[in-house]
């Protein structure tokens, strides 16, 4: 089977330092990755070069969708979110002064198309796409169980619910692969364990592939099906969650060598 | 809250100000017979008004503070006003009324009167154009008053050369205006915030400096004089008719401004031009073309002024760049701020205060900047939102 996502030796340099250092990597359909390391491994580094935020100096990106492979180096992150990929960020960024349900309906924009004309003259046509985009949204917001929330303004969410809110605005796009980074950060147990439900719900019924970045080492260990580990930007280990608990190189990078061994 | 703590603040604030204000209020010097006259009761009046202003001030504040703790703003909450507004019961006879008012108001008052409510509508309809771009797509634009002058010129010059008419100019005006607009939008793309408006500041200037020294096309510093009035299918009108004339072409356009505005704001790209505003990055990730929803805010933007520059070069017969100074960028900025970003009704109301106010408070002019400036700065203190926030829309949905 074809990867959705596949980078190979991607390198992304700042001037003389090297934030991804020939980094590979592979995103199998339906399958849930965690990507982790220690702070500033370069790990949201990864994401904005996917997401066309950043221009990678070096390697490939290719996303393959219905048979189809295409190379996503230097795309604006508009036209990524298009081909399909959506994220969310770490720290969240909602459109504050919006509704949560017209949040939602900005991640249709591009899968619509009415421009100035349909919005000045409201035809038919118009009139039935945002008929859609709105009933939609809402579907969308049912799905993540923030539709007592719809008219509410997103600052006005608890943070819990913004971090889904995130995830709801990635989701109508309708993405082939989410990327979330640190969708846990700041949550309580119980959110925690809400999150991780919703996140497999995703991939088993929209069959979405999940890539993510976590520090809540629970969560990775409990939904992730591959996950990598990258330290200064390079990777250092790879593999199930079981295999990585037990990998020396990963425990060395996080918890550091014991000096007395 | 603290009334003690505030008064004792006020106190210190009082006492902090007539020792600042001691040497130049208190002594003063008598040259003439060498010796110091103490004027106490300066001290006295500078201590007792800066204690009442500043409790004043606290007052306020902390009622501001109250309010907002009790209605955290949220589309459901809405003002007493916007509530009184949704009641159809007094909705329908206030707009019946205001729909009275607007149409005999010329006929009603002089025509100095007229005038003024046809300014005021030009103000209207460059605040609503402006609202696009700084109140709903957040791009702060200081060179607004570029574009009214390519409308005002557009009509000048293709009249002054080949003879065409007010109705045939006003759409060409629109069109050039918003090319303009583009035009100042394609360097601009990668700017935000401080540096966009400097850009756009610089703009604004290069367009009236321009007009100014190139005198071969716009006639330079003397202007373009003897422009027509709006016409009405060749009808000969004096003074009078014509200014009623004009007034109601106002009324009309600014309604078609209201009109499509409205409907831009609530459709998918007004939501983009709002996403833009709160958050570039993230809209950019929700897959909105930065580049295309920018240059549209600029060119919808622009067309407005494109048209009420005609009006205005059709209503005062006479425009030369002196006309569109920075100073106007700045009112009509002024505008959608203070009438409330984003919303129709602010900017309306915002507009009718700034260009009204200013020519009813004619006997105060000389304090006229002072007023100004003092119900600018606590307007930004105690309402930040605008004389009429901006209230999302809303949706209901029925549980299946």
């Amino acid at each position: 089977m074809e990867p959705v996502l596949e980078v190979n030796s991607l390198t992304m340099d700042f001037g003389g330092l090297r934030a991804i250092d020939q980094l590979n990597l592979r995103v199998m359909p339906s399958e849930i990755v965690a990507l982790i390391g220690p702070n500033g491994a370069g790990k949201t580094t990864f994401f904005n070069c996917i997401t066309g935020i950043y221009t990678p100096s070096a390697g490939d990106i290719f996303l393959s969708v219905n048979g189809r492979r295409e190379r996503l180096n230097g795309l604006k992150p508009n036209r990524v979110t298009q081909k399909g990929i959506a994220r969310t960020f770490q720290n969240i960024r909602l459109f504050q002064n919006m509704t949560v349900l017209e949040n939602v309906m900005i991640g249709r924009h591009c899968r619509t198309s009415s421009g100035i004309l349909g919005a000045i003259f409201r035809d038919r046509r118009t009139r039935l796409e945002e008929e859609k985009v709105v009933s939609d949204s809402y579907k969308i917001l049912e799905k993540i169980g923030l539709d007592r929330f719809v008219n509410e303004l997103a600052m006005n969410l608890p943070y819990g619910a913004q971090r889904r809110l995130e995830i709801a605005r990635a989701l109508a796009t309708e993405p082939f692969l989410l990327l979330l980074d640190e969708p846990a950060a700041g949550m309580n147990q119980k959110e925690t364990q809400e999150l991780d439900e919703l996140i497999v719900n995703i991939r088993d019924t929209e069959n979405i592939s999940i890539l993510l970045i976590e520090h809540d080492m629970k969560l990775v260990m409990r939904i992730s099906d591959r996950i990598y580990v990258v330290d200064y930007g390079k990777k250092i280990a790879r593999g199930n969650p079981l295999e990585i608990q037990r990998n020396p190189a990963v425990i060395k990078a996080y918890l550091g060598e014991d000096p007395d061994a | 809250m603290n009334v003690r703590g505030e008064l004792k603040k006020s106190f210190q604030i009082s006492a902090w100000f007539m020792f600042l204000t001691f040497p130049i209020l208190v002594i003063r010097v008598n040259t003439v017979e060498n010796v110091i006259e103490w004027r106490w009761y300066n001290m006295a009046i500078v201590g007792v008004s800066t204690f009442l202003g500043s409790a004043l001030w606290r007052y306020l504040l902390s009622v501001k503070e109250k309010s907002q703790r009790i209605n955290a703003a949220s589309p459901g909450n809405m003002t007493s006003f916007q509530k009184a507004f949704s009641d159809k019961r007094f909705f329908y006879p206030a707009l019946f009324i205001l729909i009275g008012f607007v149409i005999s108001f010329p006929f009603l008052f002089s025509m100095y009167q007229a005038n003024i409510m046809i300014t005021a509508l030009i103000y209207v309809m460059l605040g609503l154009g402006l609202n696009i771009v700084v109140g709903l797509a957040g791009l702060l634009d200081l060179g607004y008053v570029a574009f009214y002058a390519v409308g005002a010129y557009s009509y000048g010059l293709l009249n002054f050369h080949f003879g065409l008419g007010f109705w045939t100019t006003l759409p060409i005006a629109a069109i050039l205006a918003a090319l303009a607009g583009i035009l100042l939008g394609y360097p601009v793309l990668r700017l935000r915030g401080d540096y966009l408006a400097i850009v756009t500041l610089g703009f604004g200037e290069i367009i009236r400096l321009v007009l100014e020294n190139w005198g071969e096309f716009s006639h330079g510093p003397s202007g373009i004089a003897n422009i027509p009035r709006p016409s009405l299918l060749g009808i000969d009108m004096t003074l009078t008719q014509n200014t009623i004339f004009t007034y109601f072409v106002m009324i009309g356009l600014v309604l078609f401004t209201i009109f499509v505005v409205n409907r831009l704001q609530n459709s998918r790209i007004g939501r983009a031009w709002i996403a833009l505003r709160e958050d570039e990055i993230a809209c950019q990730a929700m897959g909105i073309d930065r580049t295309r929803t920018k240059l549209t805010a600029f060119a919808l933007g622009a067309t407005w002024a494109g048209m009420g520059g005609v009006v205005f070069a059709a209503k005062t017969t006479f425009i030369n760049p002196a006309s569109f100074t920075i100073w106007e960028s700045v009112i009509i900025l002024c505008i959608v701020v203070l009438g409330g970003m984003g919303s129709i009704l602010g900017v309306i109301s915002g507009a009718l205060v700034l260009t009204l106010l200013p020519e009813y408070l004619r006997a105060f002019s000389e304090y006229r900047m002072l007023i100004f400036g003092i119900m600018l700065v606590s307007m930004m203190v105690f309402r930040p939102e605008g004389i009429i926030r901006n209230v999302r829309r809303t949706y209901t949905f029925s549980k299946e």
